[in-house]
């Protein structure tokens, strides 16, 4: 699995495999509003629920989410780049 | 004069174990009660009741310990406050919602305005028994379609737009039912296996899937003294006044066929689930 256009390398990391929901997405959304405007972080996600919940959420506050990059082991990193408050 | 325990029970009131004393039964849809109707709810059950009200199972409300002398003052002053009175036994009973896609993001359709169609349409209309309507916004089912004798599940019919996708592969990812799967150049789609719960368009941060609400059929659900599930109607629909003309021909039916004191799921058990179908005009699975 990848993208059309070639991901960004991301400007800071963050790992959520170590919480559940809805710890995963406010991990994600603190994370991401430390970020500069316009800058990517790459969230590391657990396969299944938060997988299907972080990035949704995250397009709902209005964040772009680039795509997803699959770590072969059970994670994948959600690169999202801050495009809202 | 002897106490007219029937119509006092097409009210909505209750009996109760101690004598002369009623749980009256208010009239809610889709679980939604405005703070003016909350405080004359409350001004009265401190006034006439002991000063509590019940939350019944199937998002009800119901004001216990009034006295039988003072019913008639009390759904006065409920009318006053724009409160109405409930039903029980034969008849079309609360109709019950999720929130729907007007407040929850996980929602497909707009239960509360549907349910308000329905509660409009057939609330308190006389049938062999009881009949009970319950709406969910999506497939998370947090108001158990397929306990009622006529389910509503919202779903979206999806579309995959190639233009905007950005083949990031967060809809595979969000489908639970294996229906994607995206490749280098493409996406995918077994329609045969959608279940049109929408997640791929919830998902989706390219917007590159568009869905339409839909709403998926389930009949004769019971879950009291039998417990059965609901049978869906196979085909999707997509429009909300066609949930009514298939309602109109379900209840109709169940008027023609029922015996008296019949759940639905039974009598349609009895008669046929192809005569049903036939009647609806659709399949179950």
């Amino acid at each position: 699995m990848s993208s059309k256009a070639k991901l960004p390398p991301p400007d800071g990391f963050i790992d959520a495999t170590d919480v559940v929901c809805p710890m995963t997405f406010v991990k994600a959304k603190v994370a991401l509003e430390e970020m500069d405007m316009g800058g990517v972080l790459s969230i590391r996600l657990n396969e299944g629920e938060p997988l299907q919940n972080v990035p949704r959420s995250l397009k709902d506050e209005g964040q772009q989410v680039l795509g997803l990059q699959n770590n072969e082991d059970g994670t994948y990193n959600l690169l999202v780049r801050r495009a809202a408050e | 004069m002897a106490t007219d325990y029937k119509a006092l029970k097409n009210g909505g009131f209750m009996r109760q174990i101690q004598k002369d004393n009623f749980s009256l039964r208010l009239k809610v849809v889709g679980g939604n009660l405005t703070s003016k109707q909350l405080k004359t709810i409350a001004a009265l059950a401190e006034e006439y009741g002991d000063g509590r009200v019940h939350l019944t199972s199937r998002q009800g409300v119901e004001i216990p310990f009034i006295r039988l002398r003072d019913v008639e003052t009390v759904k006065e002053a409920l009318a006053l406050g724009g409160v109405d009175t409930g039903v029980c036994g034969p008849r079309v009973r609360t109709v019950t919602a999720c929130q729907g896609s007007e407040i929850c993001p996980s929602g497909c359709i707009d239960t509360l305005s549907l349910a308000t169609k329905i509660s409009e349409r057939y609330f308190g209309r006389e049938l062999p028994h009881k009949f009970k309507f319950g709406l969910t916004g999506c497939q998370n089912n947090c108001l158990k379609a397929e306990e009622n004798d006529l389910g509503v599940k919202g779903g979206y019919n999806v579309e995959w737009l190639e233009e905007p996708c950005t083949l990031c592969g967060v809809c595979e990812k969000a489908c639970r039912e294996g229906a994607l799967k995206v490749t280098e150049e493409t996406v995918l789609f077994d329609r045969a296996k959608c279940n049109h719960c929408g997640r791929c368009v919830k998902s989706c941060p390219a917007d590159a899937w568009r869905g339409q609400s839909a709403y998926l059929l389930s009949f004769g659900g019971l879950f009291g003294n039998r417990i059965a599930k609901g049978r869906q109607l196979e085909a999707v629909v997509t429009d909300s006044e066609q949930v009514l003309k298939l309602a109109d021909r379900a209840l109709d039916f169940f008027a023609k066929h029922g015996k008296p004191g019949e759940r639905f799921r039974n009598t349609v058990d009895r008669v046929g689930w192809e005569e049903f179908g036939g009647h609806v005009g659709g399949e179950m699975s």
